[in-house]
């Protein structure tokens, strides 16, 4: 199993459990207020799922699965009700099953440096969630060197520094204003010499939507590629839990850029729902790898579809 | 900016364009899509649900009043309430007469609080105030440097310590502002949740301490449904006199801006449009309005172009259509005021109904760089003296600037026309049909 397993889950738990008590508490308002499937209870469910961020599209399918398993199975009171919704929200979650069952932190290649890449528009939590990520590696006895790429804004530098001292690991970087593209390159050179084992590249925060910016991202991957055949062995995208139906089309165009392996949401200690999370499974089926629930160094937990969902339906909070 | 909700409602509007008069049918097929609409575009449900209710009641109301062009009619419902919705007038900030004025900025981790100060500094300084910079996020790592360089880029002076805690930067930065005769204190405090009870706790003390004559709540435009509550919550704990809603550069169809609007009944005062500390914009809920129907947003185009212009030159350039002197370098200079005014996609979102020529977000600048690649790799006298450009010169240009000779031959067809209608439009003749010409 993974390296956060002595964590455990109660962190992650915690984190959510805002969300837990707002959706539990209005999906059992709901299940107790009503005891069959009627309009009027899809309409309620609708409104709570829409509520949660989870898109109407997305929406629209957990209902027609939830009168499809009504149709088929008869229940007979409120628990069953709220198990038979469950499974529905489970089964749109579980269509990427494969990908989200991998454990993140078992590194799929003999090849050293194991080259991370880190994209994301601006402000969703590029550089906390590298902090985090290089401590969890670092506490796993690997060798770990971050590429400070985020050249362009103010302070990018010095933020990830204090990450790094916080995690004790090496960071190269070079001056604000010069070539990302560069100081991937000479990361990945720099983790080659030292033989270290994880490379992580922080790049500057951007919109989906500039071309120019999204060429940069497209030329650093080209460089690190370059390096090592296979670099960026993984391209995670951050995004923030409290975004809404936007994420989807940050996801489609980051993805058409550099081609994500994964996901990672952030700021889900907040009460955003994270429902963005089933409305993207949903659309690019591409696995939510890690989730942030905190600002401390450790609020960094593997994505895993049965604990979230667990952590989000577990009607008593241990 | 509201693009994409702008691209939804319009083919969603036309099936009504088309027909006599509303029915009840007709308007709950075209309702049920619009709220579909509203929702993908992270409107909270229940603005939604209020939404629909309200264009629905107003518009069955109508058809026994008026039975004519009803597809306008639910177009003006749809603006009256979206306007309505947004608040009806620009709001400016509050200033004390008495100096220093204070400005205390809050909101959520990542929102754009530091950036948006800097771009207030940089606008006030710009209207002739001196502002202090005052960086009270003690908590996120070099959030003091990033301001302290936002400051150095504008030459506006940072407030900071880091030792105190961030009452007491702010405290200390009233005295420091009145001391060194800076008359308005902008005061950037830390992201938080808005269910950290701790930190909601530290931002109500700050407010408490400093007394701010304006607080204004960051949040990314991008945010889906929970903006409501977490404007809600700040606004509970500080009681904020207006929204800046930022990164509405994207492609996001920025719904929160109705739904946070509504549920604290606050005015938008900013708009952040991009990573440059000039691309502030006041909000206009009517344009905004305008936008979403598809109607354009040409009154900001026009200021836009105010703003950017500068007088002189472009007095000179009359001066020289009038003489038909318009070269290629009076071309040239001309493409970069326009640029000015910002990205083309930016400018051509704002022209009314430029969204059904398609996504503007997909013409980049581009095009226009080769447009001024081709004039940068003219010698002088090519430029002022277009008619000498030969063949074999025609061929040098497309090697020096990276394009092709029919590219050359392209722009210089498009100048000799440009050329030739300002001329008929300074003698007079034709002038009329010409502009019926341009803009038909």
């Amino acid at each position: 199993m993974g390296l956060l397993d002595s964590i455990g889950l109660t962190r992650l738990k915690d984190g959510l459990a805002k969300t837990r008590t707002t959706f539990i508490g209005k999906l059992n308002r709901l299940f107790f207020a009503t005891a069959k499937i009627d309009d009027d209870f899809l309409v309620h469910l609708e409104e709570i799922l829409i509520g949660a961020d989870v898109g109407v599209d997305t929406a629209t399918l957990v209902l027609l699965r939830v009168k499809a398993r009504a149709k088929e199975q008869r229940y007979e009171n409120p628990a069953e009700l709220s198990s038979l919704v469950r499974e529905s929200i489970a089964d749109v979650l579980l269509g990427n099953e494969k990908k989200n069952g991998d454990d993140p932190f078992v590194l799929h290649t003999v090849t050293k440096p194991y080259v991370i890449m880190v994209v994301g528009v601006n402000g969703v939590g590029k550089t906390t969630t590298i902090g985090k990520l290089a401590f969890n590696y670092k506490s796993a006895g690997k060798n770990v060197l971050i590429g400070a790429a985020d050249t362009f804004r103010a302070a990018a530098n010095e933020q990830l520094e204090i990450w790094a001292k916080r995690a004790g690991v090496t960071i190269i970087q070079q001056v604000q204003g010069s070539d990302p593209a560069a100081v991937a390159f000479d990361t990945v050179k720099a983790a080659q010499s030292r033989n270290a084992d994880v490379v992580i590249i922080d790049t500057a925060g951007r919109l989906h939507t500039k071309v120019n910016l999204m060429e940069e991202l497209k030329k650093m991957k080209r460089v690190m590629h370059k390096c090592i055949a296979e670099a960026p062995h993984e391209v995670l995208l951050v995004l923030d839990a409290s975004t809404g139906q936007n994420a989807i089309q940050q996801a489609k165009q980051f993805d058409a850029a550099v081609g994500l392996t994964g996901l990672v949401v952030t700021k889900l200690d907040g009460t955003a729902k994270g429902g963005i999370i089933l409305a993207i499974s949903q659309a690019l089926k591409i696995p939510v790898r890690f989730i942030g629930v905190g600002e401390q160094i450790g609020d960094l937990q593997p994505f895993n579809t049965e604990t979230f969902i667990d952590a989000l339906f577990d009607k008593e909070p241990d | 900016m509201f693009d994409s909700l702008t691209q939804k409602l319009e083919s969603v509007l036309k099936r009504l364009r088309g027909q006599g008069r509303i029915s009840e049918a007709n308007i709950a097929e075209t309702l049920r899509e619009v709220r579909k609409v509203l929702l993908d575009a992270d409107v909270n449900y229940k603005v939604v649900k209020q939404f629909i209710e309200s264009v629905q009641q107003k518009s069955l109301g109508h058809e026994v009043v008026s039975r004519v062009a009803p597809g306008q009619l639910i177009v003006k419902i749809i603006y009256d309430e979206l306007v309505a919705l947004m608040g009806t007038a620009k709001a400016d900030i509050t200033l004390s007469q008495i100096p220093p004025s204070v400005i205390m900025i809050a909101g959520l981790q990542g929102s754009g609080k530091t950036t948006f100060a800097g771009k207030l500094a940089n606008m006030l300084k710009s209207k002739g105030r001196s502002p202090l910079l005052v960086a009270a996020d003690v908590y996120r790592p070099a959030a003091i440097d990033q301001l302290m360089l936002l400051g150095a880029q504008i030459d506006v002076p940072v407030f900071m310590s880091r030792t105190d805690s961030a009452i007491d930067i702010a405290k200390n930065s009233i005295d420091h502002a009145r001391k060194n005769a800076r008359d308005t204190v902008i005061i950037d405090t830390a992201g938080r949740l808005h269910v950290d009870e701790e930190m909601m706790r530290e931002v109500e003390a700050i407010k408490s301490s400093v007394q701010p004559h304006e607080i204004l709540f960051v949040v990314d435009a991008m945010t889906g449904q929970d903006a409501v509550n977490t404007a809600k919550a700040f606004h509970d704990r500080l009681n904020f006199d207006g929204v800046v809603l930022t990164k509405l550069d994207g492609d996001t169809r920025g719904g929160a801006a109705l739904s946070i609007r509504s549920v604290v009944e606050k005015p938008i005062k900013f708009v952040g449009t991009g990573e440059k500390l000039d691309a502030l914009e006041p909000f206009y809920p009517d344009r905004m309005a305008s936008r979403i129907l598809g109607m354009g947003d040409i009154v900001t185009l026009v200021e836009k172009a105010q703003q950017s212009f500068d007088q002189e030159k472009a007095q000179q350039l009359e001066q020289k259509i009038r003489k038909s002197q318009f070269t290629l370098e009076d071309f040239y200079s001309q493409l970069q005021e326009v640029k000015k005014m910002g990205p083309l996609s930016q400018v051509l979102s704002m022209i009314p109904g430029a969204s059904r020529l398609g996504n503007v977000n997909d013409i980049d600048d581009k095009e226009l760089k080769y447009v001024e690649a081709i004039i940068l790799s003219m010698t002088v006298e090519e430029r002022q003296h277009p008619g000498i450009i030969n063949g074999s010169r025609r061929k040098r240009i497309a090697m020096g600037s990276g394009t092709s000779v029919q590219e050359v031959n392209k722009l210089l067809k498009q100048f000799f026309e440009m050329q030739k209608m300002m001329k008929n439009f300074t003698k007079g003749k034709n002038a009329g049909r010409m502009m019926a010409q341009r803009f038909h």
